[in-house]
């Protein structure tokens, strides 16, 4: 990465990072999450003047739970729901939240691991959470 | 505010020939650079298996031992790749399209 | 007053692809506006875990069918930057043509959707013969009408000869008078001011916060463009983005009609400026490294974030689609909308679901 510049964040920091993004007028570009052996690897990139500045965050593969940042970026929500219903990365605090009807995927988690990926639809009691694939609208909790 | 900006338009189309063709009774001229179909030429071919192995999709087939070569149309996205890695040239794309496939089975050659 | 929810989508005349929206109305007005999308998952990044990221360029361009051409472009320009290859000038040069030729289209495309869509149908069709003569010259030159498959990693698969490039630059001065007859209607007709001026209006600091890119964010007064970053041939051609700052539907609709104009002069100063040579290297090796790569598509700026660990599969393979951007912009100015404005809104950001879901 040469034109990039990555800035290593923990999670404990992370929503007062992205504040100052926010302060200093930062767009959020995008927010992607890597699938490694022992974690999730988060890339939050943002943009000012066409330059390019990014934030990333590793987090433990299993139990693993993210602070949301919508409440700072409205627009999150989609990539917040989206790396929930890929990853398996629950997501705490989301002003919108899909509860894994965003993506209609045949495997549950197709980017997490297969053992939790059960287990964790049982935490949020939607109708239509247990057969994702014929959940008819995504009954997404009231905006703000 | 322009009021009747398109009559301008559509009293030259309606003055000129047609844009479009009669399709099915007047086909359509395939363009020089266009990628139609993939025809398989039986002469040179030493059926090496590149052309399988390098196919996206996993449309070709191809068996040494009983000298077969054979395509799933269905699959072919005719992106001309096999064309490019072909050793013997026996691989071409043409330009017109060719029937359509209609059945999964492979045609063999 | 009672509120009533009124089902958008998944099937509806003015969307080509599936997407919903429960519209909660108070009488005409909306008040609100519950998304719900995913229908067409494809899992095309889980597939570079399959795939190897040489023929991966295929599945790129099948991404979304539009832009196809500019997502095969943007891959081959992420895995030339993990592999360090120096692509020759003469390739830069043809993706930039095509790129344009992809965007002409697609605003074309998109202009033809959106006449439909008010109800304008000789508009609709005057729209798409133009695109008809732009799509010939695609076919003719790379051999796709909308997969053009023409690119690859280290350059491009087809040159264009000198003859060729002469007649199509005839019959861009041919389109070019086909354009301005067409956006003529579009940018003074009153019956099309009246479907669109005033709708729908995003204001310059909502458009940046909430994360717009492409025509959105332009036609909010944001001049973003990111060609500017000199990727392929724009190192040699400056390109000055095109801003409204009304920000109301009909700007979203003016700054697409003057980018057809504008992709049309950067094809020009393209074949005028273009170096012989080679068109492509021979690439060795697998990838090892990480990289984020934007350019600017038809709909806006596509950033592809690509991981390589030295093996042919490529790590992480993640896009985010213009559209995924645009959605959250949607879906706030759509709340204070007549019902019957809905179509024109959910049109004006250009929506691709397939590019939006991958």
């Amino acid at each position: 990465m040469s034109q990039e510049q990555i800035e290593l964040i923990t999670v404990d920091t992370l929503l007062d990072k992205v504040r100052a993004k926010r302060e200093q007028g930062h767009r959020l570009v995008q927010m992607s999450a890597t699938r490694l052996p022992d974690q999730v690897e988060l890339t939050y990139s943002f943009d000012l003047n066409s330059r390019l500045t990014n934030l990333r965050l590793s987090l433990p593969a299993v139990e693993t739970r993210l602070p949301s940042i919508s409440s700072i970026y409205d627009c999150a929500i989609l990539y917040e729901n989206e790396i929930h219903d890929l990853f398996n990365v629950k997501v705490d605090g989301l002003t919108v939240d899909f509860h894994g009807n965003f993506y209609k995927t045949a495997i549950k988690f197709p980017f997490g691991s297969t053992k939790v990926a059960c287990a964790s639809s049982a935490t949020t009691p939607v109708s239509g959470t247990a057969s994702c694939a014929t959940a008819p609208a995504a009954n997404p909790g009231a905006t703000k | 505010m322009g009021y009747f900006e398109m009559s301008k338009l559509a009293l030259k189309w309606a003055l000129t020939k047609p844009p479009t063709t009669r399709y099915p009774f007047e086909p359509r001229k395939a363009l020089a650079g266009s990628r139609g179909q993939l025809v398989f030429t039986k002469d040179n071919c030493v059926y090496c298996n590149i052309c399988a192995k390098k196919c996206p999709t996993g449309a070709l087939l191809v068996n040494r031992a009983q000298k077969k070569w054979a395509i799933d149309r269905l699959r072919c996205i005719t992106c001309g790749y096999c064309v490019e890695v072909c050793p013997k040239k026996s691989l071409e794309m043409t330009t017109s399209h060719g029937s359509p496939a209609v059945t999964r089975d492979r045609e063999f050659h | 007053m009672p509120r009533t929810v009124i089902p958008f989508g998944p099937q509806h005349p003015v969307l080509p692809e599936p997407i919903h929206l429960d519209l909660v109305v108070e009488d005409e007005k909306v008040i609100e506006a519950r998304p719900s999308i995913g229908f067409i998952h494809r899992g095309l990044e889980k597939l570079a875990e399959t795939k190897d990221y040489v023929e991966f360029v295929y599945v790129a361009e099948r991404i979304c069918g539009i832009c196809s051409f500019i997502h095969g472009q943007t891959y081959c320009q992420a895995i030339e930057t993990i592999m360090n290859v120096q692509v020759p000038p003469r390739a830069l040069y043809l993706r930039t043509v095509w790129g344009e030729l992809s965007r002409i289209h697609s605003h074309l495309l998109w202009l033809g959707l959106m006449a439909d869509g008010m109800g304008f149908e000789s508009l609709f069709m005057h729209s798409w013969r133009v695109r008809e003569k732009v799509l010939n010259i695609i076919e003719a030159t790379t051999g796709g009408r909308v997969i053009f498959g023409s690119c690859k990693i280290g350059g491009v698969r087809r040159d264009i000869n000198a003859e060729t490039i002469k007649t199509i630059l005839k019959d861009l001065d041919g389109i070019e008078q086909d354009l301005r007859d067409i956006t003529r209607v579009f940018l003074n007709d009153r019956s099309v001011k009246a479907r669109l001026c005033g709708i729908g209006v995003l204001s310059k600091q909502e458009a940046w916060d909430l994360g717009c890119v492409g025509p959105m964010l332009r036609a909010s007064g944001v001049a973003q463009d990111m060609r500017q970053q000199g990727y392929a041939a724009f190192k040699d051609i400056p390109v000055e983005p095109i801003t409204r700052t009304e920000g109301d539907s009909y700007a979203r609709c003016a700054v697409r009609c003057e980018e057809l104009f504008q992709s049309v002069q950067i094809i020009r100063q393209a074949f005028a400026k273009i170096p012989d040579g080679e068109i492509a290297v021979k690439v060795t090796g697998n990838p090892t490294g990480e990289t984020i790569t934007r350019t600017e598509q038809p709909r806006g700026e596509v950033v592809y974030h690509l991981k390589a660990n030295g093996t042919k599969n490529l790590q992480r393979f993640r896009v985010r689609t213009p559209t995924f951007a645009n959605l959250p912009a949607m879906l706030k100015v759509l709340p204070g909308c007549d019902l019957a404005d809905v179509p024109m809104i959910v049109l004006t950001i250009d929506p691709c679901i397939s590019c939006t879901e991958r």
